[in-house]
């Protein structure tokens, strides 16, 4: 058998593009000392600052439907006219019935829509994001919707319960020559390595520890970023701004400088300090804060990953059509600086962690 | 609320959706058969902007049956940029920050859930007006 040389880089047929993009983050904040306060009497290298917190009220549906309805505000087109609505999460509300439903619904985007849940730790949202890509650049739809959102959860005490927050973005794709930021290309990078996960019937997740950091974070991470730079013939300079997934300040701290990013490269898209790890939303609200302020000709570079594990990487090219979407919805500092400080007690009641019978 | 009557509510609960008059052209909420204003039949789908002002309010301390959860909360008389006037739940805000003529702006909640295994009920809330500094920065 002939060896057949494919690309690796997934493009689709015709060019595809950001028309629309929008920010959640929810107002409570929960400070990581408040956490070391309760379970280990120590602040001395905390992971963040502080991690955004669900209210009582909120859920990965309802915080989606404010993403998408703020990217629906930039994008400025018909809901009738999305084919696809995908949400990516780890804390969908129900085991058994879509969010995407919900998020059509309130959008005024049913009937005549693909919808759908997407699964795959904190990259389910870049999954949905590619795949919105593909719908769009094969002609089959004009527009599709993708979603990353999670208010996750840490078994209390747990190293995770420092970081595991809530937020995410929402993304519309459609015809490049309507949108504000090109997708150049992206590529995906996956292996089952067992670094983080949660049984069907558990509450709260499980991980492998130290396993978490070289073989899955940073092998995905590295692998998925360096493939796409060498098929694009790019390098980290070409690059105004990059966005990984940001599980803790080090980890994506660490993985730009061993791939040659600069520490302003990825300032703007860094907020797991003040807003803690929104998982599937991660490095989408990383995007979306940097879709914020960036210029017409930057480029960006967005490297997710997911647990169990694997990394999409994509670049995307600004437009000039950024400037006047920007301000037709509330930008992601915007949520961030809705700030209210809660303590830990406040907190096990928000997230549920009382068991009440 | 029973599942049927969720259903068939959800337009009107998740997105403000209410009408306009052809007539009288007034913006009429929650959508009914005949024009409250002019008492003609003919309306048109329109969707509200979400804006409005709080009119008046009072906190629910003793909730009815699915909103245990959530109480203490404000619930609030709306007036909307539109006119028409609404009953709705404050959120984002505690109940001692709410005040009359405070400008809010609607978003989409979890309202109620039927116990851990029953549906999660959506529903239209508002919370104080979103501060954009980052617009001006
Ligand atoms: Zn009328």
């Amino acid at each position: 058998m002939t060896e057949v040389k494919d690309s690796v880089l997934l493009r689709p047929n015709r060019p595809v593009g950001v028309v629309g993009y929008g920010a959640y983050v929810p107002m409570y904040r929960l400070p990581a000392r408040e956490v070391a306060r309760v379970w280990s009497g120590r602040d001395a290298e905390l992971p963040i600052e502080e991690k955004a917190v669900a209210g009582l009220d909120e859920d990965t549906a309802s915080m989606a439907i404010e993403a998408a309805r703020n990217a629906l505000a930039r994008g400025q087109i018909d809901p009738r006219r999305i084919r696809a609505v995908w949400v990516g999460s780890e804390s969908h509300p129900y085991a058994v019935k879509p969010t995407s439903t919900i998020v059509a619904e309130a959008l005024g985007i049913t009937p005549l829509t693909q919808a759908a849940d997407w699964e795959f730790a904190c990259k389910a949202g870049t999954e949905a994001m590619q795949a919105a890509i593909a719908f769009v650049g094969s002609g089959m739809a004009p527009y599709a919707l993708s979603i990353g959102m999670d208010t996750a959860q840490g078994r209390p005490g747990d190293a995770l319960e420092y970081t595991a927050a809530a937020g995410g973005a929402a993304y519309l794709l459609g015809p490049a020559e309507e949108s504000l930021a090109v997708m150049e290309a992206s590529l995906s990078y996956v292996t089952d390595t067992p670094d983080f996960w949660r049984r069907a019937h558990a509450h709260y997740p499980s991980h492998g520890q130290r396993f978490t950091g070289e073989p899955a974070y940073f092998h995905h991470v590295t692998n998925a970023a360096q493939l796409m730079l060498a098929e694009l013939g790019r390098k980290p300079g070409d690059y105004r701004y990059a966005v990984l997934h940001q599980p803790n300040l080090k980890f994506p701290q660490r993985a730009a400088k061993l791939l040659g990013f600069k520490a302003e490269q990825i300032q703007a898209g860094l907020l797991v300090g003040r807003i803690g790890n929104t998982y599937a939303g991660s490095s989408l609200v990383g995007l979306s804060a940097v879709l914020d302020e960036a210029r017409p000709g930057d480029r960006v570079l967005v490297v997710s990953f997911g647990s169990g594990a694997g990394s999409d990487a994509f670049s995307l090219e600004i437009t000039e059509r950024i400037e006047a979407a920007r301000p037709r919805a509330p930008q992601t500092q915007d949520y961030i600086a809705r700030r209210v400080e809660i303590d830990y007690a406040t907190y096990a009641r928000m997230r549920g962690k009382l068991l009440m019978k | 609320m029973s599942v049927a009557r969720t259903w068939r509510t959800r337009k009107q609960r998740y997105g403000l959706m209410g009408e306009r008059c052809d007539y009288c052209h007034n913006a009429i909420f929650p959508p009914r058969d005949v024009c409250p204003h002019c008492a003609e039949p003919a309306q048109r789908e329109f969707a509200l902007s979400g804006r409005g002002a709080v009119y008046s309010y009072t906190t629910v301390f003793d909730p009815p049956t699915g909103f245990e959860a959530y109480a203490p909360y404000p619930v609030a008389l709306i007036k909307l940029e539109e006119g028409p006037m609404v009953t709705a739940q404050l959120t984002d805000v505690a109940p001692d920050q709410v005040r009359i003529g405070m400008p809010v702006e609607m978003v989409t909640r979890k309202l109620s859930e039927q116990g851990d295994e029953g549906v999660i009920v959506y529903s239209y809330k508002f919370r104080p007006q979103l501060q954009r500094p980052a617009l001006t920065a």
